[in-house]
């Protein structure tokens, strides 16, 4: 070595101790080691996070927002006591008040309505991942005017899943990533499966498989993509029924599992004089028929060794009733799917779709995987191997907000069926605890009686009009609509119509708003502005038309200075969580999993998380669930709950390290009192790997099937087939039709009649219908950062250095028609409203199409961010532009700018126009300033735990 | 004016993968991390809260659209950090022997302590590499985590750099790139990875995989054989399909 050399200490410590919890710096949950050190008071401080190697789900890599956790745990954002309002809603004037005052005065807001009315709270929770624990508090408080955020996420997606083939992307599925050879991903929202795609797009690049993005947008995982399709956005459904067109017309399907694990094969009613016309023949039993190969003769779809016979058609009483795959050729084979016919809708060549469509061909039945693993059906026969096609897909937000997102979905999942690829080597395979069809999940409940629980649990999947929450006028009976002719199948209620309709108090007027990790005056409401107006405006007396607003955040986001009332959660490592198979686990296909968050740290303000408050004030409230039979509170805190919680014998809502007979065991079993230890001392989860002759074919493995009920995911074996055709959606359209006692409003019936097709449509989305396609002629689009999760980011020092302002990027044809230049500004109309923000280049962009990053504007004083923060002078919403309610019709009613079968908010629908314009001070439109309740972050940071 | 060693026994450096970066700022924010709690002063950030954040960064991510002569635009995500040259400007041109590359692995680092930051070496480096530190007025650079990739107190596979760890898609390696046989060499022989700027003459380590062809036409027509219709219509289809189900095994009724 040199002399000038340093001799450097090579081998530094780099902690004193590591504490592995659950990430929570977006929905993706990936395992963290926390490093702590001692600090300066000698207590242990978090100094540095990075993957746990050990996790499920990310296997020791680690996002940027992950890495940036100890910022957002330092935020200067962060919530420090419970507050009360003193100033006007909106001000952001608080006083501090203690837990006590702040649980009493719940209590006594909540207590009273219970009694008389409990409709009269809507309880609302965002970002949830406690569904299972708030869904349970607001069943036994009786208010059937609960959901968490997925209506205005992917519901879409979700409920088309469950629909089609019991369960869709994410949290229930993924492409089988070690042997795919071809990968096709259309829209996602970033963190809808954060790391897992990006370490799956790095094995199949690794391995020099290809890859497909169809995305308007080609930034991040499209930029990558070998194949980019430059969509036109709402399209998606209509691109894929062209695919599915060739594929039929080329007779390239996957005719053996369609036959036997699918619907292709079930007969449909098709006596045009029968009420029953559109569903499915049922022998006595009520069970689907078809015809079985081997006798010719009709059986049950489940029967013992039934040959269902893809072709052949039942004659009876001079009816012949034919098989779903007979109405799909019929339906598909039309020239209104050809790609020269829907090219030009979706922005492409019709070269480009059959090109698209021969690659699909080509694999799926040219590379076949041969895996020598026997299994047997459901119907008793032996298979001697697993044969994959490995053609994977993923989607998730891109196609699903759209009011035509739900079809869009069920086309994409029909897409993969045909082609024999779901639940095969290198295809999609589901994760446990999903498969799981909709008739295995609950029906929603909403009969609501005063001082009692609900009737049963709030969210489920309908089979049919009997299911809808209506009254006995045939009104919607939650506060969102959810479950009413208007949007029938909204699996995941509407939370972003509950200000609106409360304000207007149709269906009701409510006297509670409790909210939890929602963000509803600012970017997770349409109609900012409005929203904001609805939460502020007084009746007649001068009261709040919303009386009552309650809402826990852990940080100073815009919605708090619009409560009433503030519960300040803690932050994500200073709390404790759990990760639920009742719930959205973090399971892979390969295994069942599940984790926990643990106070790594103690807070070091007066918070409490939000889950041990609702313990708390469900005891107040002396909800059943919440209270001892001697009246006391049952469970001390949401830790307390995470151990002792019993949803159904031997399940609760950790699998792991149960009390069984002889010992500790997993799955099912008897509360363990150290069960949260044993999750720390593993890393902060659990895992159990599923057995290799279970690892395909899941709905239809017998093998899989008993082991699903051995872990308690379910508790008798239910295989089923795939849904091409989805008789819940046919019932709707038969009652359009005026079949049956429940019938739709009239103004709905032709829309029913049009969108429940029970096989894949595509239609124009909705705003196309108002918005003149001529005067706004671009559709806009948001995309979440990948180093940014909706509005959390820009608390955060580190993050917001990488995007602290968004412009409105343009394509290039858009760019020169105006004669932009760089720094320029732009201002954007759409039917609903205008903004004026700056705009930017982009030259791989769909040329009808401009776009930015979701939710980096914010409001002045929230966040803690100064009040000439970029996000604020320069950063904006595209929110202002979309309204919850569409513009009104020829009949002027006017309907949920949402996916008329779920309620899905329709985001991505918004068409605008461009006008270049003077660069103004700062954005518009610019709310007036909020009061901080929590001052302003410091001026510089140098953040070193260590010496 | 310091000196560079004239042969280092290692080259240690990182392999980057611009057809796998998804340019998502993990390696950023990982390495922001782990340099702002280790290797001499924090990373520090100027005005955090504020209108002008400005903190020092040993890595960024930079983003190039690409508009071919025909086809699609595409984007090309460039992770940009150090490339710890053989032939270091940013050394040979500090006036205090802070600056130096080390003999035993190659790698390029800053000795803070003889940093009067002055900013030659930022000014020198062709790559815009180092960054001053606002706060503590030190020059930043990558370090290569050379307290990490050592460092007996982690894991044995956790002795990589934070960015190399941390990177979801794989698309950073990190290795010897003097030793033909090591894997991120042959990695680079595979893909023919290149130098970055190599006209500047620094010869850096660091190694870039390019991106693969996009938005090929394939080879095959695309109507044949895989599209050649069966059918035209739903009874022309059930024809089709009775006569196909009929050759399958066991297909006769």
């Amino acid at each position: 070595m040199p002399k000038d050399q340093p001799d450097l200490d090579l081998s530094p410590k780099v902690s004193d101790e590591i504490r592995k919890t659950t990430c929570y710096m977006c929905a993706c949950r990936c395992g963290i080691d926390v490093h702590m050190k001692d600090g300066p008071d000698g207590k242990k401080q978090v100094a540095y996070i990075e993957g746990n190697r050990d996790h499920p789900v990310n296997q020791g890599v680690l996002c940027a927002k992950g890495s940036a956790g100890i910022m957002q745990h330092n935020s200067p954002a962060r919530l420090r006591k419970p507050l009360r309002r003193t100033g006007p809603r909106g001000s952001g004037e608080f006083e501090e008040i203690s837990w006590e005052e702040a649980l009493q005065t719940a209590t006594d807001w909540l207590k009273p309505i219970r009694e008389t009315d409990p409709k009269k709270l809507a309880f609302f929770t965002g970002r949830d991942q406690s569904q299972s624990f708030t869904g349970l508090w607001a069943q036994s408080y009786g208010t059937p005017n609960y959901a968490a955020h997925g209506g205005f996420c992917s519901v879409n997606m979700a409920a088309a899943g469950i629909y089609t083939m019991g369960g869709a992307f994410w949290e229930f599925g993924q492409p089988d990533w070690d042997h795919t050879k071809l990968f096709m991903l259309f829209g996602v929202a970033e963190d809808h499966d954060s790391n897992p795609i990006k370490m799956g797009i790095g094995k199949i690049k690794a391995r020099g498989a290809k890859m497909i993005g169809v995305n308007p947008i080609r930034t991040g995982y499209n930029a990558v993509a070998d194949d980019w399709v430059g969509i036109r956005p709402g399209s998606d459904g209509l691109f894929i029924l062209s695919l599915i067109h060739c594929l039929f017309k080329a007779g390239k399907l996957d005719l053996s599992y369609l036959a036997q694990f699918t619907n292709a094969s079930v007969l449909v009613d098709e006596d045009p004089k029968s009420e029953d016309r559109g569903l499915f023949l049922r022998d006595a039993d009520g069970q689907p028929q078809v015809i079985d190969r081997r006798t010719g003769h009709l059986a049950p779809w489940n029967g013992e060794g039934v040959e269902p016979d893809l072709a052949a058609t039942y004659r009876h009483k001079g009816v012949t009733h034919r098989p779903v795959f007979h109405l799909m050729a019929d339906k598909y084979l039309s020239d209104e799917y050809a790609p020269e016919t829907v090219a030009p809708l979706c922005g492409l060549t019709p070269q480009r779709i059959h090109q698209i469509a021969a690659e699909l061909a080509r694999v799926a039945f040219e590379q076949e995987i041969r895996l020598d693993r026997p299994w047997t059906d459901f119907r008793g026969k032996r298979h001697e191997q697993m044969i994959g096609r490995p053609v994977s897909m993923h989607a998730m937000r891109g196609i699903s907000a759209h009011s035509n997102g739900f079809q869009t979905c069920r086309a994409l999942h029909v897409l993969q069926i045909i082609l024999g690829t779901v639940e095969v080597p290198g295809g999609m395979r589901f994760k446990p605890p999903y498969p799981k069809p909709a008739t295995a999940h609950p029906k929603p409940h909403s009969g609501v009686r005063p001082g009692e629980p609900l009737d049963g649990p709030h969210l489920g999947y309908p089979q049919g009009p009997a299911d809808l929450c209506l009254d006995d006028a045939g009104d919607p009976v939650r506060i969102d609509k959810a479950f009413s002719w208007e949007n029938p199948l909204s699996a995941h209620g509407m939370m972003h119509m509950v200000i609106s309709n409360a304000h207007a108090g149709t269906p009701y007027k409510i006297d509670t708003l409790f909210m939890y990790m929602a963000n509803m005056a600012w970017n997770s409401s349409m109609n900012t502005t409005g929203v904001t107006q609805m939460l502020t405006d007084t009746d007649a007396n001068g009261d709040y038309v919303i009386p009552h607003i309650i809402y826990s955040d852990s940080y100073s986001s815009e919605m708090v200075a619009y409560a009433d009332l503030i519960l300040p959660d803690t932050t994500y490592l200073e709390r404790h969580d759990c990760i639920s198979l009742l719930d959205r686990p973090i399971c892979e296909a390969d295994a069942v999993a599940d984790a926990i968050r643990w106070p790594v740290v103690e807070p070091d303000r007066d918070v409490r998380g939000f889950q041990s408050v609702l313990c708390e004030l469900g005891a107040r409230l002396d909800l059943p669930a919440f209270v001892n039979a001697d009246g006391g509170q049952k469970y001390a805190d949401y830790a307390d709950y995470i151990t002792h919680h019993i949803r159904r014998p031997g399940i609760g809502p950790l699998a792991g390290w149960r009390t069984g007979e002889k010992g500790l065991q997993h799955g099912r079993g008897e509360p363990n009192e150290a069960q949260i230890d044993q999750y720390i001392k593993n890393g902060g989860f659990w895992i159990e790997h599923v057995p290799e002759d279970c690892a395909y074919y899941k709905p239809f493995n017998t093998a899989y099937q008993d082991w699903a009920v051995k872990m308690g995911f379910y508790d008798v074996e239910q295989p089923y087939i795939f849904q091409l055709y989805v008789e819940p959606l046919r019932r709707f359209q038969a009652a359009a039709e005026g079949i049956g006692h429940r019938q739709p409003p009239e103004h709905l019936r032709e829309r029913l009649k049009r969108v429940m097709d029970p096989l894949p449509i595509w239609y124009a989305p909705l705003e196309d219908g108002y918005a003149d396609p001529t005067e706004f002629p671009l559709h806009a689009l948001t995309q979440r950062p990948m180093a940014m999760y909706h509005s959390w980011g820009s608390q955060n020092a580190w993050l917001r250095q990488i995007h602290g302002v968004n412009p409105l990027f343009l394509p290039t044809k858009v760019w020169e028609a105006n004669g932009f230049k760089p720094g320029d500004w732009a201002q954007v109309t759409s039917a609903h409203g205008a903004i004026t923000v700056p705009v930017a280049h982009q030259a791989s962009l769909n040329p009808d199409t401009v776009w930015t990053w979701n939710a980096i504007g914010k409001r002045k004083g929230a966040w803690a961010l100064s009040k000439d923060a970029p996000e604020a002078t320069k950063g904006f919403l595209l929110n202002h532009l979309i309204h919850e309610l569409l513009p009104g019709g020829d009949d002027g009613l006017r309907y949920a700018n949402s996916d008329p079968i779920t309620g899905q908010a329709a985001w991505f629908d918004l068409r605008v126009k461009i006008e270049k314009t003077p660069p103004p001070d700062e954005v518009k439109p610019s709310l007036p300033s909020q009061t901080s309740p929590v001052g302003q972050g410091p001026k510089t940071l140098t953040w070193k735990i260590g010496k | 004016m310091t000196s560079l060693p004239s042969h280092t026994d290692k080259k240690l450096g990182l392999v980057i993968d611009l057809d796998t970066c998804v340019g998502c700022h993990a390696c950023v924010i990982a390495c922001k991390g782990w340099n702002t709690e280790n290797y001499g002063a924090p990373l520090a950030d100027t005005d955090a809260y504020g209108a002008k954040p400005e903190g020092s960064f040993l890595n960024r991510v930079h983003s190039y659209e690409v508009q071919p002569e025909t086809g699609a635009a595409q984007l090309v995500h460039f992770p940009k950090s150090c490339l710890h040259c053989d032939d270091a400007p940013c050394v040979t041109v500090c006036p205090t022997g802070a600056s130096y590359k080390r003999v035993e692995d190659g790698i390029v680092l800053v000795n803070e302590t003889d940093c009067i930051g002055c900013g030659l070496c930022a000014w020198a480096c062709p790559y815009g590499a180092r960054e001053m530190d606002p706060v503590e007025q030190v020059m930043k650079k990558c370090t290569l985590c050379v307290d990490r990739i050592y460092n007996e107190n982690i894991p044995e596979v956790d002795r990589q750099p934070a960015c190399v760890r941390t990177c979801p898609a794989g698309a950073r390696h990190f290795g010897d790139l003097a030793d033909p046989n090591s894997a991120v060499s042959q990695l680079v022989a595979e893909r023919g990875g290149m130098d970055l700027m190599p006209e500047q003459g620094t010869k850096p380590v660091n190694k870039y995989l390019p991106p693969r062809p996009k938005d090929e036409v394939p080879e095959f027509d695309v109507l044949g054989p895989y599209l050649e219709p069966v059918a035209e219509t739903g009874t022309g289809f059930v024809a089709w399909l009775d006569k196909t189900l009929s050759a399958l095994p066991g297909g006769a009724k």
